[in-house]
């Protein structure tokens, strides 16, 4: 059953044509790439499946629903929810305090002006456990802003995950980070679509095709390729980024 | 700004100390030169900027038009004690209530924004009531304002005070900044003031972890304009007139500059901090000159320069410092490790 769908979905900046006529599919539980070249449109067509820009054409359904173009708490409350390639935290607060505030028990309850979020014990322990999942447990108390930049990473994706999405979007997480820092993140990812659908840009070849089940190759604002890994690898395009010429 | 981890306390130190302070001024103020109506003064000060602080400290949205909330509900008390019905907490509850209501109106033309476009829409918002209220002489008076505003008295139904000595003001109005302090204080640690906070910090991940940031800020602005209307009401009682000074460009600057200079971007006593020490320098340097405006605005642009966190941000990192114990532990280890790599060396 397909959980996510964008069909023929276009998007210009003035005379610039960024996306046109993409179209992708996520089936429930299934993890699907995208890839492609800087310039090719693969964070405007995240930024524009998300809600923060709206398409010129095209329409995005979730779970049977047409939420093309609604705005982006709209979405995230739908159940969709997304990382970004440049870190976007809560950078005064603490790791804690990043999750909690992302969790819907504290988002229900985001026009009490009386009661003391710090003497909630349901919120904190729910923070924790996503902190524990992402790898962060003993760093609740940090401020973000403090924190190695794969813990931020790590962050990143835990502020994604407290808000209990369906469905999760990741703008290239391995970005900066080192092979271990890229095995710790695989291995998370990996554990995630036991639970989740996910649907994921990466340069990372290796992590890329290590994970996914299907993969989507964008590249002058359009899909020109797609498939599983296997088939994609006969691909002429990613036998040549493979070499590093076009990634 | 970031906020003791944890649950907090109710009665926090500061409050209690600043509320002791304040309570005791009667005692003492007259005998270092002082006189109480500084007090009362320094203390709605206080208030406008506690609620000012909510949202340029708490949601980072800069209002520069902020004196005419605090004026609107100036002249909404004086006007309604004139003209509709001569008591105090229908007079003031209509100051607050209609201060939050222009707040409120004004939101929703400025809530979009950010940044510098917010804060030229505050000052062309906050000229346009200074422009009304000069103007429209048949219900402001003009120039000359509101005159012959009364201290009512406080009617609690078995028992009625008056309020017409600056003591017994002084009192009245304590006991409301102690409800509007406890009133903040229980906010910005609430789930709602953690959400002004992350918006703060970052608009576009609020909204995508599902927050209507655009509302928020409208709440935001709406509150602090009601808080500001509270303490224009009491300015009005206190000074028993409302003139456009009061919502003047000037008195909006003198909110900012009490915020900043306090500390209110580090701290949620900063603003307490700055109302006291630009008050006390209004008065103390104006003893010696009348230019005291001057050396004050050199001082904010050194603090602004120097030390931008303010007075309550100095006062954190002098806490935060490393102690005198510590750094003696600090020096004895350096000087065992060298001995011991010294007699390590010696060995060898």
């Amino acid at each position: 059953m397909k959980l996510f769908e964008a069909t023929g979905l276009s998007k210009r900046f003035g005379d610039q044509v960024v996306l046109e006529d993409i179209t992708l599919h996520c089936e429930e539980g299934e993890l699907v790439g995208i890839m492609g070249p800087n310039g090719a449109g693969k964070t405007t067509c995240f930024n524009v499946l998300t809600g923060r820009h709206k398409p010129d054409r095209g329409t995005v359904r979730f779970a049977g629903e047409d939420i093309t173009g609604l705005a982006p708490r709209e979405i995230a409350r739908r159940g969709i929810s997304r990382s970004f390639q440049i870190m976007n935290l809560f950078d005064d607060y603490s790791a804690l305090d990043n999750v909690l505030i992302a969790t819907p028990h504290v988002r229900k309850q985001g026009f009490n002006p009386w009661r003391d979020l710090g003497a909630d014990s349901t919120a904190h322990d729910l923070a924790a456990a996503v902190l524990d999942s992402v790898g962060l447990a003993g760093k609740e108390r940090a401020q973000a802003r403090s924190l190695s930049y794969g813990e931020r990473r790590a962050l990143e994706i835990g502020v994604a995950l407290a808000a209990e999405p369906r469905m999760l979007f990741l703008d290239e997480p391995t970005a900066g980070l080192g092979a271990e820092g890229t095995a710790r993140l695989a291995e998370l990812v990996a554990s995630l679509r036991k639970r989740l659908t996910i649907m994921i840009i990466e340069h990372d070849m290796k992590f890329l095709f290590g994970l996914a089940d299907r993969i989507s190759v964008i590249h002058w604002g359009q899909v020109i390729a797609q498939g599983t890994p296997d088939a994609l690898r006969q691909n002429e395009w990613v036998a040549r980024s493979n070499l590093g010429t076009l990634a | 700004m970031q906020l003791a981890a944890g649950r907090a306390a109710v009665f926090p130190a500061p409050m209690v100390f600043v509320l002791g302070i304040l309570l005791s001024t009667p005692l003492w103020i007259s005998q270092v030169g002082l006189y109480q109506y500084l007090a009362l003064e320094i203390m709605i000060w206080m208030m406008f900027a506690l609620g000012y602080n909510l949202l340029l400290g708490f949601t980072g949205l800069p209002s520069f038009g902020h004196g005419a909330y605090f004026g609107i509900g100036a002249y909404a008390f004086g006007l309604l004690q004139l003209k509709v019905w001569p008591n105090l907490w229908f007079d003031l509850f209509g100051a607050v209530l209609v201060a939050a209501s222009m707040g409120a109106l004004v939101a929703l033309f400025i809530s979009h924004r950010r940044g510098i476009y917010y804060a030229l829409l505050t000052i062309a918002f906050g000229q346009v009531f200074w422009f009304i209220a000069n103007k429209w002489h048949s219900v402001t008076g003009g120039e000359d304002g509101l005159l012959n505003i009364r201290r009512l008295p406080a009617d609690l139904g078995i028992v009625s005070f008056s309020l017409t000595s600056n003591n017994a003001l002084f009192y009245f109005c304590l006991a409301v900044f102690a409800v509007v302090l406890v009133a903040l204080w229980r906010l910005v640690h609430s789930p709602l003031g953690r959400v002004l906070s992350a918006i703060k910090q970052n608009e576009t991940r609020a909204a995508f972890v599902g927050y209507n940031v655009w509302l928020y800020k409208w709440l935001a602005f709406t509150l602090s304009a009601g808080v500001a209307g509270l303490a224009g009401a009491l300015f009005a009682m206190a000074q028993q007139s409302a003139y456009p000074n009061v919502m003047s460009l000037h008195n909006s600057g003198f909110v900012v500059m009490m915020v900043l200079v306090g500390g209110g971007l580090v701290s949620f006593w900063g603003p307490v901090i700055g109302a006291a020490f630009f008050i006390l320098a209004r008065d103390l340097l104006g003893v010696y000159t009348e230019t005291w405006l001057l050396w004050y605005g050199l001082i904010f642009m050194a603090m602004v320069i120097f030390k931008p966190d303010g007075i309550a941000g100095i006062w954190q990192a002098w806490r935060q410092r490393p102690s005198a114990s510590r750094r003696a532990l600090a020096a004895g280890a350096v000087v065992s490790t060298a001995l011991v790599q010294r007699g390590a060396d010696e060995a060898v």
